[in-house]
């Protein structure tokens, strides 16, 4: 497994508090049994809502295609806990995210796909985004070791849980493995439980 | 760091180890699966050569996608119908329980396991749907988790986690008439905002919601996550132990005395520490409804869409943003505002005693002219109970569509729709954009009663003025 320690590219902003994962991707996309062709519903009718309006959905200006990094507010996936919402974001190109804050079952579901999400203060991540819009051919870099971000000519400090950043650090984000090794001892801790005999 | 809590004794007696990341191992007694979330994680664990590993603690059921009209196979939505084919075949393939439709025992998932009795005190349960914090209503720790998260708990009935805190939710007295378990804990959210729960635990305690029906409490904890808590529960008490006695899962004979005793020794305990508490007094809890476009954004029946200078800074952008969405002004009553849907069901709303409340409501009216209001119980046994009781010629005969078990437009991922911008008084849980099966359909969040009331109007109503 591959260890995760830096991530480098060009940034797309998404503004906007509580974005939910129903917006990311919606219900009815929901109908398959594989998360192939995400990528191209992600934000759909947010995306076709805004191409009424002056301004096109950040998903559609030209100057972020092929981003990597996203930068978003306050809440970001916050409702449903269908992961299809990351990995339609990660079959787009996404590959990390910086906010705000994230809610807590789209950060599991991240971690469990390898994508980092960090957080950072409030009028850091306005800053950031305004730079992005300023400036979107110029790559950005989230360093999870000296957990910043450097843009231009400076950076921002960002936290992440430290238990998530030991899982990026060390390769070891996909935990299925680690759990499965332990199947001895997770019967002991089974065998323990006074309702597993009940059943 | 709370102590003492039923969330940490739960979590410790779980805890398989420490992994190198410095997160918790954790086994989770009971894993629900659906449809929708878990046909990836079994062709992730076909990838990688992996079984099921304890097939009997998982079981299964199909309710996103089920039609509740026509429900003869195979599906007339070739999507729809191929998901049913995959959680068949998986559940054949790996040993696991599936309650199919027509079984008798299909319905919403947060229905059907708390009716089976397989939802009980003390255990950890984890689904791939973030509704799951429903079953901490019985004193269990219940997560929604995602599809990779469903692949780790097939592969190893276990979850790689961070420990959260606890925070208290007191509400004490009695509910005033027509107030109800959905209009708390909507009441809570608007309080403490969307955020407010995350990395929090919720545990509902205080004489309101020991006074409640296991249906009631199972309402509240449901929108925990609403709160952004991942999991919210209530202690278990005699009103839990009542609820589960004789039900087919619930343990029987010496087993049952064994389980009432280890049970209670798992409350909270008296001189607890918890990392927050926040007390509420049930009498301040009105009648409430949602304006905007997330479930915080709620407000008493008789109150005003809330004005932009009333609100913390932070959520004025969201409020602009829900005054365009919902076309609802800033200073304009939300009683009275016109209805084209009526919705009542949901793993939040959708059990026999949201059934009775809001036939109550419906008997002897009719729905008014314009007006699409359809009821889907929230499983197929409640279903036959309402019948049985004759709730469902009671809605029949208001003028209401009476349904068969599943989701339905809570989420819309089968063929009940808004359509266009058609505004939605629902008993479900969620009022995003787009929510209910349209980009520009509306929702407005309430009780079960309120949304008959709703129904019979053709407007938002205060249901009180409807209750004798």
């Amino acid at each position: 497994m591959s260890q995760v320690k830096s991530i480098a590219g060009r940034g797309i902003p998404l503004v906007g508090n509580d974005v939910d994962t129903d917006r990311i991707i919606p219900a009815r996309f929901l109908r398959c049994v594989t998360f192939d062709g995400l990528g191209e519903q992600v934000f759909t009718d947010d995306r076709a809502q805004a191409q009424r309006t002056s301004e096109p959905h950040a998903f559609d200006q030209p100057q972020y295609q092929g981003a990597t990094l996203m930068v978003v507010n306050r809440n970001f996936g916050c409702g449903s806990s269908r992961e299809h919402a990351p990995q339609a974001i990660a079959k787009w190109g996404i590959k990390a995210l910086i906010g705000e804050s994230f809610a807590e079952i789209f950060f599991g579901n991240c971690v469990a796909m390898g994508i980092p999400c960090v957080t950072a203060a409030p009028e850091d991540v306005q800053r950031l985004q305004d730079w992005l819009a300023e400036f979107p051919q110029n790559p950005i870099k989230l360093d999870l070791e000296a957990l910043e971000v450097r843009f231009g000519h400076t950076s921002v400090p960002v936290l992440m849980g430290e238990g998530a950043r030991n899982m990026f650090l060390s390769g070891t984000w996909d935990a299925c493995g680690q759990l499965v090794a332990q199947a001895e001892q997770v019967r002991q801790t089974a065998a323990r439980l006074p309702y597993v005999a009940w059943s | 760091m709370s102590k003492g809590t039923l969330f940490d004794k739960v979590w410790d007696l779980h805890t398989v180890g420490t992994l190198p990341s410095g997160q918790t191992q954790l086994f989770i007694g009971l894993h629900l699966i659906h449809e929708v979330t878990s046909p990836q994680a079994f062709s992730m664990l076909r990838d990688r050569g992996l079984k099921v590993l304890f097939p009997e603690r998982t079981v299964a059921t199909a309710d996103h996608i089920v039609p509740t009209e026509n429900q003869a196979r195979p599906f007339a939505d070739v999507l729809a119908e191929e998901m049913m084919q995959a959680i068949e075949k998986n559940c054949k393939e790996n040993g696991i329980t599936f309650h199919n439709i027509g079984s008798g025992n299909q319905g919403v998932v947060h229905v059907i396991a708390p009716e089976q009795g397989l939802t009980q005190p003390g255990m950890t349960i984890a689904c791939g749907d973030s509704h799951t914090s429903t079953h901490g209503a019985f004193g269990a720790i219940a997560f929604g988790i995602g599809t990779s998260q469903v692949r780790d708990v097939l592969a190893s009935q276990t979850l790689a986690l961070s420990k959260l805190k606890v925070r208290k939710i007191e509400v004490n007295g009695a509910l005033p008439t027509g107030v109800y378990a959905k209009d708390v804990i909507l009441h809570v959210i608007r309080t403490l905002g969307v955020t407010g729960g995350v990395g929090y635990a919720y545990e509902f305690a205080g004489t309101t919601f020991e006074q409640m029906s296991m249906e009631e409490r199972m309402t509240v904890c449901n929108m925990a996550i609403e709160g952004g808590a991942r999991c919210g529960y209530v202690n278990p008490d005699a009103v839990t132990f009542e609820y589960l006695q004789g039900r087919d899962f619930a343990p029987k004979g010496a087993d049952w005395d064994q389980a009432v005793s280890w049970w209670q020794s798992l409350r909270s305990d008296a001189e607890a520490e918890y990392d927050d508490v926040v007390v509420f007094d049930a009498a301040d809890i009105p009648p409430t409804v949602t304006w905007g476009i997330t479930p915080g954004q709620g407000i008493g029946v008789n109150q005003q869409v809330p004005t932009p200078d009333s609100m913390l800074e932070g959520d004025r952008v969201l409020a602009e943003e829900a005054y365009r969405y919902m076309d609802l002004a800033p200073g304009q009553a939300i009683a009275g505002t016109k209805i084209d849907v009526c919705f009542i069901g949901s793993c939040t709303n959708g059990r026999i005693s949201d059934l009775r409340e809001a036939a109550k409501i419906a008997e002897g009216r009719q729905v008014a002219e314009g007006v699409k209001a359809f009821v889907v119980p929230g499983s197929e046994r409640v279903k036959q109970q309402a019948e049985a009781e004759g709730l469902d010629k009671i809605f029949l005969a208001a003028g209401f569509e009476w349904r068969e078990a599943g989701c339905s437009m809570c989420l819309a991922m089968n063929p009940d729709k808004l359509q266009g911008r058609q505004i939605s008084a629902s008993s479900s849980n969620r009022n995003f954009k787009g929510r209910q099966g349209s980009s520009s359909g509306r929702t407005l969040l309430m009780s079960p009663a309120m949304v008959a009331a709703a129904a019979v109007q053709g407007t938002v109503t205060d249901v009180r003025e409807l209750l004798h």
